[in-house]
C-alpha cells in the first residue's frame, strides 16, 4: 500500500521527502544531479578521447608494440580501483606538486576555470576505467569491420588506407561501440559514489552515500528511481543512434 | 568437470580427440598473460591461506613508538597511523579481498545458475517473470545496489559479500538463460529427450555440462569485480570493519594521511590492484582457451 502511494505520488512528480535534509528528494536531485551530469560528461569525453583512437590504433598497428602497449593500458584501466587512482593523483598533482585542488566543488556558472580545477581529476579517474573497456571493444570490433568485404572494396578501389580506415571501417565498428557507451553510464555512476566521495564532490553518488548511511530510505529510493530511469532513456538513446549510423537498419 | 560430465559432451565426431578440459589446459598453458595471472592467484591463495606464518607482525597489534614510520628494514612497507605494520596488513588483507571475491561469486552461482537454467530451460510465464526481474536488477547501477544492499544488512564483511552476490546473481543467471536457450536445440538434448530422460536430468547432466566454459569465464572476471567491490564497500566503511584489516579500509584511513605518509595509500592499491589483474588475466585467457572459435 506505503508502495502505491509512493507510485502515484512519483507519477504527480512527488518523490517524497528526506527526513534528514527536511527538503524534497525531487529538489536534492536537481540540486546535485547538475554537479554529476558535468563529471561524468568530462569523463566521456575523456574516455572517448583515449578510448577510440587507441582502439583504432592498436587495431591497425595489430601484434606490434603500440598494439601491446594499448592492450597493456586497457588491463591497467580495468584493474585499477578509482578510488585508490584517486588517491595517488590527488598525492601527485595536490600534495607534490600543488597544482590543484585536492578537493572540494566550483560550479561551472560561478567561475569555470575553478570549476575546471576541481573536476579535471575525478573526471579524469572516471574516465579512465571506461576509455579502456571502449578500447578493447573499439579495437576487436575494428578487427571485425578491417577483415570485411566492404573494406577490401574501398581498398581495390583505391583509396588511401587512412580513408579506408576512418570512413569505411570505423562507421561500421562504431554500432557495438556506441552501446558500450551507454550502457558504461552504470559504470560512470557507480564511479561518482567513490570518486566524488574521495574529492568531496557534493554530487549525485554523494547524496547516495550520504542517504544510505543515515538511512535516509526516500532519498535512496528516489535516487535508485532517477538513475534507474536515465539509464533506460540512454538505452533507448543508443537504439536511435544505431540506425543514426547504420543505414541499413532504417526503413 | 568431473569425468561423469564427459559422456554429454557435443560433437561426437570429436570424441576421438583429447578430452575438451585438457585441451584448454592445453590452450591455456600457452597464454603467458593468463599463466601470470594463474601463478598471482597462487601466491595470493598462498599469502591468504598462510597468513599466519607469513606475516612478520601481528596485523591488529599498536604501537605507538612505531607511528607512521616510513618503509625501512624492520617494516618493509612502513606503519600506519596507529603504529601497525602495512606489510602484515596486506598479508592479512588478502583473506578478507580473496574470500569476499571467492564467497560473493559462489553467492552469485549457486543463485544465478539454477534461475537461469530454470527460466531458459522451462521458458514461459516462468522465464518472462524471471527476465523481467533480471532487466530491472541489472538497471541499477552495480555498486549502488551493492551499497542500498549492505547498508540495509549492516557494516560487516560478511554482509558485503552477501550485498555483492546478490547484486552478481542477475548476471549469471541472463548468461546461463542465454546459453541454455542455445543449448536446448542442439541434438544431444533431443537425443537425451529422445530416450526419455526427465527434465531435471537432462537439464542437470546434458545441457549444464556443456555451458561451463562460459560460466567459468564469467566467474573468475566477477571475481575480479568482486574483489574491487569488497575494497569499494570497505573503502566506504560498509565492508570488513576495523581494526580487522582489509585493503578498502586501510586507503580510507590512509586517505586522511595522504600527505605524511603516501606509503600507506601506495601499497594496499597495489595489492588491489594486482589481486584484480591477475583474475582479469585468468578470465580474458580461459575466453580465449575455452571459446572453440578463438585458434
Amino acid at each position: 500500500m506505503q508502495y502505491f502511494y509512493w507510485i502515484q505520488g512519483v507519477l504527480s512528480g512527488n518523490l517524497g521527502e528526506s527526513m534528514r535534509l527536511k527538503s524534497s528528494v525531487l529538489s536534492l536531485v536537481q540540486e546535485k544531479l547538475p554537479v554529476t551530469l558535468q563529471l561524468a560528461s568530462m569523463a566521456i569525453v575523456v574516455a572517448l578521447g583515449i578510448g577510440i583512437p587507441a582502439g583504432i590504433i592498436s587495431a591497425v598497428k595489430k601484434d606490434t608494440a603500440l598494439d601491446y602497449g594499448a592492450n597493456i593500458f586497457a588491463l591497467w584501466g580495468i584493474s585499477t580501483p578509482n578510488f585508490w587512482l584517486g588517491i595517488l593523483l590527488i598525492f601527485l598533482f595536490s600534495v607534490t606538486l600543488g597544482w590543484l585542488p585536492a578537493s572540494g566543488y566550483v560550479s561551472l556558472a560561478e567561475n569555470w576555470r575553478a570549476s575546471l580545477a576541481t573536476t579535471v581529476m575525478p573526471a579524469f579517474v572516471l574516465g579512465n576505467a571506461i576509455a579502456a573497456i571502449l578500447m578493447r571493444h573499439t579495437r576487436s570490433a575494428m578487427l571485425q569491420a578491417m577483415g570485411a568485404d566492404y573494406v577490401r572494396t574501398a581498398r581495390a578501389k583505391g583509396l588511401y588506407e587512412r580513408r579506408v580506415v576512418l570512413k569505411h571501417a570505423l562507421r561500421n565498428a562504431m554500432t557495438p561501440v556506441i552501446t558500450l557507451g551507454a550502457l558504461e553510464f552504470g559504470t560512470l555512476l557507480s564511479g561518482a559514489v567513490l570518486t566524488e566521495q574521495i574529492f568531496t564532490i557534493p554530487g549525485f553518488g554523494k547524496l547516495i552515500v550520504d542517504a544510505v548511511f543515515n538511512r535516509d530510505y526516500a532519498v535512496v529510493q528516489g535516487v535508485v528511481l532517477v538513475t534507474s530511469t536515465i539509464y533506460i532513456a540512454l538505452n533507448l538513446l543508443a537504439d536511435i543512434a544505431y540506425v543514426l549510423v547504420n543505414p541499413r537498419l532504417r526503413g | 568437470m568431473t569425468a561423469s560430465t564427459l559422456p554429454a559432451a557435443p560433437a561426437a565426431d570429436e570424441a576421438r580427440e583429447e578430452n575438451p578440459w585438457a585441451r584448454a589446459w592445453r590452450r591455456l598453458r600457452r597464454r603467458k598473460g593468463a599463466m601470470v595471472g594463474l601463478a598471482v592467484v597462487i601466491l595470493f591463495v598462498v599469502l591468504a591461506l598462510g597468513a599466519p606464518l607469513i606475516a612478520p607482525y601481528d596485523p591488529i597489534a599498536t604501537s605507538w613508538s612505531a607511528v607512521r614510520k616510513p618503509p625501512s628494514w624492520a617494516h618493509w612497507l612502513g606503519t600506519d597511523e596507529v603504529g601497525r605494520d602495512v606489510l602484515s596488513r596486506i598479508i592479512w588483507g588478502a583473506r578478507a579481498s580473496l574470500s569476499a571475491g571467492l564467497v560473493s561469486v559462489g553467492i552469485a552461482l549457486a543463485f544465478g545458475v539454477p534461475l537461469g537454467l530454470l527460466a531458459g530451460y522451462a521458458g514461459g510465464w516462468i522465464d518472462a517473470l524471471l527476465s523481467r526481474m533480471v532487466d530491472a536488477m541489472l538497471a541499477v547501477p552495480f555498486l549502488i545496489l551493492a551499497i542500498a544492499l549492505a547498508a540495509f544488512l549492516g557494516p560487516s564483511l560478511s554482509n558485503a559479500m552477501i550485498a555483492i552476490g546478490i547484486t552478481a546473481t542477475p548476471v549469471f543467471v541472463r548468461l546461463t538463460r542465454g546459453q541454455t536457450l542455445a543449448a536446448k536445440v542442439e541434438d544431444y538434448v533431443e537425443a537425451a529427450r529422445a530416450v526419455g530422460n526427465p527434465h531435471w536430468r537432462i537439464a542437470l547432466r546434458h545441457v549444464l555440462p556443456n555451458i561451463v566454459p562460459p560460466l567459468l569465464v564469467q566467474a573468475s572476471l566477477a571475481i575480479a569485480g568482486a574483489i574491487i567491490a569488497e575494497a569499494a564497500l570497505s573503502f566506504l566503511g560498509l565492508g570488513q570493519q576495523p581494526p580487522a584489516p582489509s585493503w578498502g579500509s586501510m586507503l580510507n584511513s590512509a586517505q586522511r594521511f595522504i600527505e605524511q605518509a603516501p606509503w600507506m595509500a601506495f601499497w594496499p592499491g597495489v595489492a588491489i590492484f594486482l589481486a584484480v589483474l591477475s583474475f582479469n588475466l585468468l578470465g580474458d585467457g580461459l575466453r580465449d582457451a575455452l571459446d572453440p572459435r578463438h585458434k
